[in-house]
């Protein structure tokens, strides 16, 4: 069944970049783009990486392709000539992909050495096990009642039904390990903001680039 | 089940389609679409890594929050990438990357 489910959204993702490429039309490109990136949402979320995968689908094809699809009707490029590939292009961006893709199985054949990493379930009891260190201890070492812990640990250890606290789990890592980097991200998307208000702010005296 | 080569696979040959809609395709919107696919299946790889390397058996989430930055980073370098080919556009009137060679040496 999970193994259905793996093929199902793996063709998606793959159908989707083929179409990306193959297709003319650039708004039917975005499209297929979007229909890749919901199937990797799907991958995500097989992997037990909800939020990644809800994220995914959020930002790259809601946020993203809304965007592409914006500038493509803001250009109005329907009406424009079908291009003819040159043959040389067309070579080279059969052969390079090839080579990456041989080159890949080759590396996970030499890899794994002929053992696989096989999916290991994440059980009830794996994650009781992992809850402890999610504990809070008071002075005595000793954890303090369940309505005083933390919500990554209620979650765990639930009696009936322990759900993985993805989305904690993942913030429990971000704010205590990564909070520097978090925050250079922070003034990045501000850099981001201002650079693009600059770029697209028309100016009359500037002359064209090109004369 | 599916195990970590498989992801592995699915995650390289979709780079290998993003990077030959890069070489062959020549509107640069959708090069730039093809390079988000690429970015995309990297990220893939580190949720593969991070789901198959199991902590006191909870996934490694150090892996996660590198594609919750690389994200944030695609987001705003989709947000430029645009601003800068509208401001071509806007200059040559052309986004056919044949017709744009000033740069050529």
């Amino acid at each position: 069944m999970e193994n259905l489910v793996f093929y199902l959204f793996a063709f998606m993702a793959v159908a989707g970049g083929v179409l990306l490429v193959a297709l003319r039309n650039p708004v039917s490109s975005a499209l297929a783009m979007v229909l890749s990136f919901v199937g990797l949402a799907g991958l995500f979320i097989g992997l037990n990486a909800y939020f990644v995968g809800i994220v995914q689908i959020l930002v790259y094809a809601g946020a993203i392709m809304v965007l592409f699809i914006f500038i493509i009707m803001l250009l109005d490029l329907n009406d424009e000539k079908p291009v003819k590939f040159k043959s040389s292009s067309v070579v080279a961006g059969l052969v390079i992909p090839l080579l990456l893709v041989v080159q890949i199985l080759g590396v996970i054949q030499a890899g794994s050495k002929g053992n696989r990493v096989e999916f290991e379930e994440i059980t009830n009891e794996s994650m009781r096990r992992s809850a402890e260190q999610f504990a809070q201890l008071d002075e005595d070492k000793v954890a303090f009642p369940r309505e005083k812990q933390s919500a990554i640990y209620k979650s765990l250890t639930h009696e009936k039904s322990p759900k993985l606290p993805d989305t904690n789990l993942i913030g429990n890592t971000i704010f205590k390990s990564y909070n520097y980097p978090l925050q250079v991200v922070g003034v990045l998307l501000l850099v981001a903001t201002i650079g693009v208000v600059i770029l697209s702010k028309r100016s009359n005296k500037q002359a064209p680039i090109d004369s | 089940m599916a195990s970590l080569n498989d992801y592995l696979f699915v995650s390289g040959l979709l780079f290998a389609i993003g990077l030959a809609g890069v070489i062959v395709r020549q509107n640069i919107i959708v090069i730039f679409m093809c390079l988000e696919l690429m970015l995309a299946s990297a990220s893939l790889t580190l949720v593969a890594f991070s789901r198959f390397h199991l902590l006191n058996g909870l996934p490694d989430y150090n892996g996660q929050v590198f594609v919750f930055f690389i994200i944030t980073v695609a987001a705003a370098e989709v947000a430029v990438g645009l601003a800068i080919i509208v401001a071509l556009y806007r200059a040559r009137q052309t986004i056919n990357v044949e017709e744009l060679t000033s740069m050529r040496g």
